[in-house]
């Protein structure tokens, strides 16, 4: 059964086949018995589940029920969820339980999905491997050593060891791209607007966007077509129709334009990465695209510039954790100033905090010019190169990271673990949409294809990336996990 | 420019987070390899450049200035720590 992609599990549930219930049984016993090892849930809604479960097969037995009635999916634990802790990987939020549900989540549960829990991450989604969560790192399924990448790592690797059939993930900087890329699944940051932010704790307000992690490219047209649209609640959620993601997967591929930025293929890339990626695109031209060579001559101050704009807005955003608002509180505090500083340095990790601080300096007096505003002017400047681009070509292609999965423990200072969303980090500065799907492996360890287009260019994205899925098998394979027998 | 402990100092005062000496000295060196490598952007000329804060250009959209929440006060003070009488009970901290 977990072999199935999401899209497969749609037939069979329509078909008869098998109920929600079974799916949704067989799915939590997967995850009791290999989680244990992987780290990837932080909370199981078993009972919520099945009721959930029940509901969609009621609805099916009257013939009322939608497309995604009765599939399982799990939810990063950045989304709120009413009455289910929402802990996004911190301390701060252990005790955390929210009142509502996030856009995504309402939506999801519209279409009838059901829940079956919140999976790990990097502590407020600042993190490239998972390992900065308060409740310990992740492992990749492919490899038990490695990071599963972050900071939707727990997403992502629970997609992959078929603990369930998708999940859900943000990404402010990579955060769905690269984690996908490590653990061999399909991953998909949408346009920043694209899907509503509202209800999701915010790291970047301008960068972070959610988006569907899964098999297929075509599991995630299925799941963008149920969270894409515009929302009232959140004021940069943009007002344009939802097109059917599904409708446009087999278009061919022949005269499509694609674009090799040579600065995602330099110094750094490690070169059986690069080996694997230029077949993938080999496969491409076997299906009549042409490719050519283009620059995006500002990439290499994408990671500087995300470094400030980010840790500003995180500064800004994190304030309300204070311990009366939001968020743990001290014990015992002398006064007022005791209560946020205390409360604020047991609640937050090392990698929160480092980022707070630099945020803080860098809008403080004196600063705020040098640092912000030129940051922001480079941020134009990167997302000029790419509407420059795609003048040229319709997409975008090239490795979703510079290596494959690391080491736990292998990056140990910060800028060396950043420069691991180098591929990654420009493309939310622009607002892009971008895919990672699984094309190839090195050492055991998956590899992935990252595949960028201009503004609202989804339904082409995921076109692109399932006739690559219908020519080649990368994104069939999966783990195997001990005693598979669950 | 180099960071000193001061500079934490301040930020950390700033950003209401307490900070140990020995946590002020290893923050003094990582964020001063993140400045570091955040100042590559000083070498680029940004002159005539209009900075972007959203990446699709767009403005803040503005709505009728009408109640549209209905009060949900007891729903939303039961994921508080403690409540007396509808209100949000803090610690005490002002004698």
């Amino acid at each position: 059964m977990h072999d199935k992609t999401l899209s497969e599990l749609v037939t069979s549930l329509a078909g008869g086949e098998l109920s929600s219930r079974e799916l949704t049984t067989h799915y939590l016993k997967r995850i009791q018995h290999f989680d244990a090892q992987l780290n990837s849930f932080i909370s199981v809604t078993a009972e919520q589940a099945l009721v959930a479960a029940d509901a969609a097969d009621r609805a099916r037995a009257k013939g009322e029920a939608g497309p995604l009635a009765g599939i399982p999916l799990a939810l990063k634990d950045i989304f709120c969820t009413q009455g289910v802790k929402t802990s996004c990987g911190s301390r701060m939020l252990d005790n955390f339980v929210a009142p509502y549900d996030a856009t995504v989540v309402e939506r999801l549960n519209a279409a009838g999905t059901v829940s079956l829990g919140k999976t790990n991450m990097d502590e407020f989604a600042m993190g490239s491997s998972n390992e900065s969560s308060y409740y310990g790192a992740v492992k990749n399924p492919w490899n038990f050593s490695a990071v599963p990448g972050g900071s939707s790592g727990g997403s992502a690797a629970a997609v992959a060891a078929g603990l369930v059939p998708a999940a859900m993930g943000t990404d402010t900087g990579g955060s769905i791209r690269q984690p996908a890329a490590f653990c061999g699944i399909t991953g998909l940051k949408p346009t920043y607007g694209r899907v509503s932010r509202y209800g999701i704790i915010a790291y970047a307000s301008s960068l972070d966007q959610a988006g569907p992690m899964a098999r297929s490219a075509e599991d995630c047209a299925h799941l963008l077509g149920a969270i894409a649209g515009h929302d009232l609640r959140d004021s940069t959620s943009v007002a344009r129709g939802v097109p059917d993601y599904l409708e446009a997967l087999d278009a061919p591929l022949s005269g499509l334009k694609i674009g090799l930025p040579r600065e995602y293929f330099g110094d750094g890339l490690d070169a059986d990465v690069e080996a694997a990626i230029r077949s993938a695109v080999s496969v491409y031209e076997s299906l009549g695209a042409t490719v050519r060579e283009v620059s995006l001559p500002h990439t290499h101050y994408a990671i500087p510039a995300y470094y400030v704009i980010a840790p500003a807005e995180a500064s800004s955003n994190l304030s309300r954790f204070d311990g009366v608002r939001f968020g743990h509180r001290c014990k015992n505090p002398q006064d007022l100033m005791d209560l946020y500083k205390r409360s604020r340095d047991e609640g937050f990790g090392d990698e929160v905090k480092r980022r707070i601080l630099i945020g803080t300096h860098t809008l403080s007096e004196g600063f705020f010019d040098a640092y912000y505003l030129k940051a922001q002017k480079v941020r134009r400047l990167i997302r000029q190169d790419f509407l420059d681009a795609f003048e040229e070509v319709d997409v975008l292609m090239g490795p979703a990271s510079p290596t494959p999965a690391f080491d736990l423990g292998a990056k140990k200072d910060p800028v060396s673990m950043y420069l691991q969303d180098i591929y990654t980090i420009a493309v939310n500065l622009a607002g892009i949409p971008g895919i990672s799907v699984p094309a190839g492996f090195v050492g055991g360890r998956p590899v992935g294809l990252q595949i960028l287009g201009t503004h609202f260019a989804e339904a082409q994205l995921l076109n692109v990336a399932h006739q690559f899925q219908q020519a080649t098998d990368w994104h069939r394979r999966r783990p195997a996990l001990a005693e598979e027998n669950a | 420019m180099a960071l000193e402990e001061s500079h934490v100092r301040r930020a950390a005062h700033l950003a209401r987070i307490a900070v140990s000496d020995a946590q002020a000295t290893g923050f003094v060196d990582d964020l001063n390899h993140i400045l570091n490598m955040v100042d590559q952007l000083q070498g680029l000329d940004t002159d005539g450049v209009t900075p972007l804060s959203h990446p699709l250009d767009a403005t803040q959209r503005l709505r009728v200035d009408e109640v549209t929440e209905t009060d949900q006060r007891e729903k939303f003070q039961r994921c508080a720590p403690a409540v007396e009488n509808g209100l949000y009970l803090v610690p005490r901290v002002v004698e």
